[in-house]
């Protein structure tokens, strides 16, 4: 096996009313690494986040994905999470009548956790103090009244208790006021100790960006990967906007 | 998702396996099916029962006659009265032990989990089997409170034969709708009880009615007077094997529920899905009384339920809690209806329906505030998920209010089942089933956490089940 987790191929994404979002993207996340995707409202950054996990919304149009080196392009999104794929949501959804601890409970189960019985509680107890999040929230049901913040502290609390091998953190600083930026460093922080684990974050936020090791940079507008690179890329763009790869995106067949 | 259906559209049958269970029929009496006033007059002679009850019985058949058939809900023109055989008569005497009930019908409450609920968690049980209750029991420390729960025919001869008497489809009169007029001329078994005034019944009673002949109709009346102060918490459950021929349910319920008395009525319906679920529920409720619905409505092939309750005296309340799951072939049409009589008095109706594989839900409800209800309350709210694009909701709220100081509230909502809800599960690894399970589950959720906890066990299992090979 080498050591590639995730690699898409010629990956082209459109909705299923036939709009294309995305084209053509190559894109190679190694174990150990930590990738940033930048790029301008509308770019489809969420489109290719939440289409890694085979959103019904989305369908691929054309090119491979590969997890592992494995092809998972025709698997759902269950399979997907199974094999350690895990998306951090933007906007979790609001489900009601499912407490937040049952919901742990079956996503754990279902993820192939090793943590069981007493391990989990203990883990979960870590856990919540990590993200500064009271033990009521787990009886409470799941994302429903839970302000932005907490959702995106719950999502963190699901992505450190599942183990998965790579995660996609779509703006999952966004909203949050300092400290609680700062606890959501804590929690990615512990995410990449394991080296055989990646991080893909989508992201604008200069204070986690500046905080972290970062292996590459991509930048996606109107679809299309304009601009890779290292870390330098995060500060041409604080500096300068995306305006000079709009341009460049501008001249692509969209 | 919707995809994914659309290409699978045949829906494999669902697993019944804990109710549809048959037993044969072991050398029942059974009466030659159709409705006749010698059938009549054979069902009452057979029960050694008052004279004014036979009166009452043709009384009912001649109004039945009288009576049109519905014609604003769901068909019901499978059903064939002449091909209903009314009475069919366990091979057994009433007992007040299990060891003295017939092994096969025995059997049948076992595997139902009765006789195991009795020992943990009731106060006393009944069970009917066709046409006749074949055990009924009450706890020695319950009795001795003079708390009576007992067949109805059996207190018909006994000291509250009067009481009965007084208060026989009272509330339910043979004139109210056909199948009320059905009742009165054919009704058989069912329980009676009565808690004296400021006695409480810590435990619920639960009475459990089995239909196991095909092509049978089953007609139990239960008649529960609350006295004065009392609390009770009353659990009826109803179920049968799947027929090719069609059975009939028309039960008839009437609840009295006396000044400052509680009253809790718990239904889990389950009937097959060959069944017409015509069945008429009535609750009057005295000063500062207080009458509890929960209701949780999965079987039948049709159904027409709507518990009613009367707020008949100053700050009485009632609260109407339901769940209704429509599958494939089942037009369910339920609600309920409440009239504020008095002043003061308030409702909270809190329904849930949901329809899948074709199935139809409909929610009715008629509220009416008198001239007499000054501040009175009443919040509706009823919400409906549709599980797939073949499944039907419907939801027809009346408010009829004749009195200006009075607070109305109305909220309903219908909707699919959520694509985003479905992927962010599935995105933890559930499958598409586990996953719209889990929404089913939680969106009924604040119906079962009212129910008793095996019945609120029972329910997420009939939705597990009802939800198993749904998706494939």
């Amino acid at each position: 096996m080498s050591d590639k987790l995730l690699e898409v191929k010629n990956y082209s994404v459109a909705s299923t009313d036939d709009v294309p979002i995305l084209h053509s993207l190559n894109l190679t996340i190694k174990k150990g690494e930590t990738h940033v995707l930048m790029g301008p409202n509308g770019a489809g950054k969420s489109t290719f986040g939440s289409s890694l996990l085979s959103n019904p919304a989305y369908k691929l149009t054309d090119g491979r994905v590969f997890f592992e080196d494995e092809d998972i392009t025709d698997l759902p999104t269950d399979k997907r999470a199974k094999k350690g794929i895990f998306l951090s949501f933007q906007t979790p959804v609001e489900i009601p009548g499912i407490s937040l601890y049952s919901f742990l409970r079956a996503a754990v189960k279902n993820t192939g956790s090793p943590l069981t019985g007493k391990l989990f509680r203990k883990k979960l107890n870590e856990t919540l103090k990590v993200l500064d999040l009271k033990q009521e929230y787990l009886e409470r049901d799941l994302n429903v009244g839970f302000s932005g913040g907490e959702r995106k502290k719950v999502e963190m609390l699901q992505l450190l208790m599942l183990s998965s091998k790579l995660a996609i953190l779509d703006e999952t600083d966004s909203g949050l006021d300092v400290d609680a930026v700062n606890i959501m460093l804590k929690g990615i922080n512990e995410f990449q100790q394991d080296k055989t684990r990646g991080l893909l974050i989508i992201s604008h936020n200069m204070h986690i960006l500046n905080k972290l090791k970062i292996d590459k940079v991509h930048i996606l507008v109107k679809g299309h990967i304009v601009a890779e690179g290292g870390s330098e890329l995060i500060q041409e763009i604080n500096k300068d906007g995306f305006i000079h790869f709009e341009t460049q995106a501008g001249d692509c067949n969209v | 998702m919707s995809d994914t259906l659309a290409k699978n559209p045949s829906i494999t049958d669902i697993n019944r396996n804990l109710y549809d269970f048959t037993k044969g029929e072991k050398d029942v009496e059974k009466l030659a099916s159709g409705l006749t006033e010698e059938i009549v007059r054979q069902i009452s002679a057979k029960k050694n029962e008052p004279a004014w009850m036979l009166e009452h019985r043709l009384k009912s058949l001649k109004i039945y006659h009288e009576l049109k058939v519905p014609n604003w809900g769901p068909d019901i023109s499978g059903l064939n009265i002449d091909n209903i055989v009314t009475y069919v008569r366990p091979n057994t005497k009433m007992a007040a032990k299990w060891d003295e009930v017939p092994e096969d019908i025995k059997d049948t409450f076992e595997r139902l989990g009765i006789p195991a609920a009795e020992r943990t968690s009731l106060a006393g049980v009944g069970a009917q089997y066709d046409s006749e209750l074949v055990y009924h029991n009450i706890q020695e420390s319950v009795a001795e409170k003079g708390v009576i729960y007992s067949g109805i025919e059996e207190a018909l001869a006994g000291p509250y034969a009067e009481m009965i008497k007084e208060h026989f489809m009272k509330l339910v009169p043979p004139t109210d709708h056909k199948f009320a007029a059905l009742h009165g001329a054919v009704w058989s078994g069912g329980s009676f009880v009565y808690v004296p005034p400021y006695t409480t019944v810590e435990i619920p009673l639960q009475s459990y009615f089995r239909l196991n002949s095909p092509g049978a109709g089953q007609f139990e009346h239960t008649l529960i007077i609350v006295d004065k102060g009392a609390h009770l918490h009353f659990i009826e459950g109803c179920s049968a094997p799947k027929y090719n021929v069609a059975n009939l349910h028309a039960g008839c319920v009437e609840l009295f529920v006396g000044e400052g008395a509680h009253l809790r009525y718990s239904t889990i319906e389950n009937w097959s899905k060959n069944m017409y679920n015509l069945n008429t529920k009535r609750a009057k409720v005295e000063k500062n009384g207080v009458m509890e619905w929960v209701s949780g409505s999965f079987g039948s092939h049709i159904s027409y339920l709507y518990p009613m309750t009367i707020l008949n005296g100053e700050y009485a309340k009632a609260e109407f809690t339901s769940i209704t799951f429509a599958g494939e072939g089942q037009n369910l049409d339920t609600g309920t209806k409440i009239l504020h009589n008095a002043p003061h008095t308030s409702s909270v109706v809190s329904t849930k329906s949901l329809s899948k594989s074709g199935g139809t839900s409909t929610f009715r409800s008629a509220v009416t505030v008198t001239e007499k209800a000054h501040k009175s309350k009443t919040i509706v709210s009823c919400q409906s998920l549709m599980l797939d694009d073949k499944s039907r909701s419907d939801t027809i709220p009346l408010m009829d209010v004749r009195c200006d100081d009075v607070n109305v509230g109305h909220e309903a909502s219908i909707g699919r089942i959520d694509d985003a809800a479905v992927f962010y599960l599935m995105s933890r690894g559930l499958s598409e089933e586990e996953a719209k399970t889990l929404i089913v589950n939680g969106f009924a959720n604040p119906i079962s956490k009212e129910l008793p906890l095996e019945y609120a066990v029972e329910m997420n299992n009939l939705i597990r089940l009802e939800m198993e090979g749904s998706i494939s």
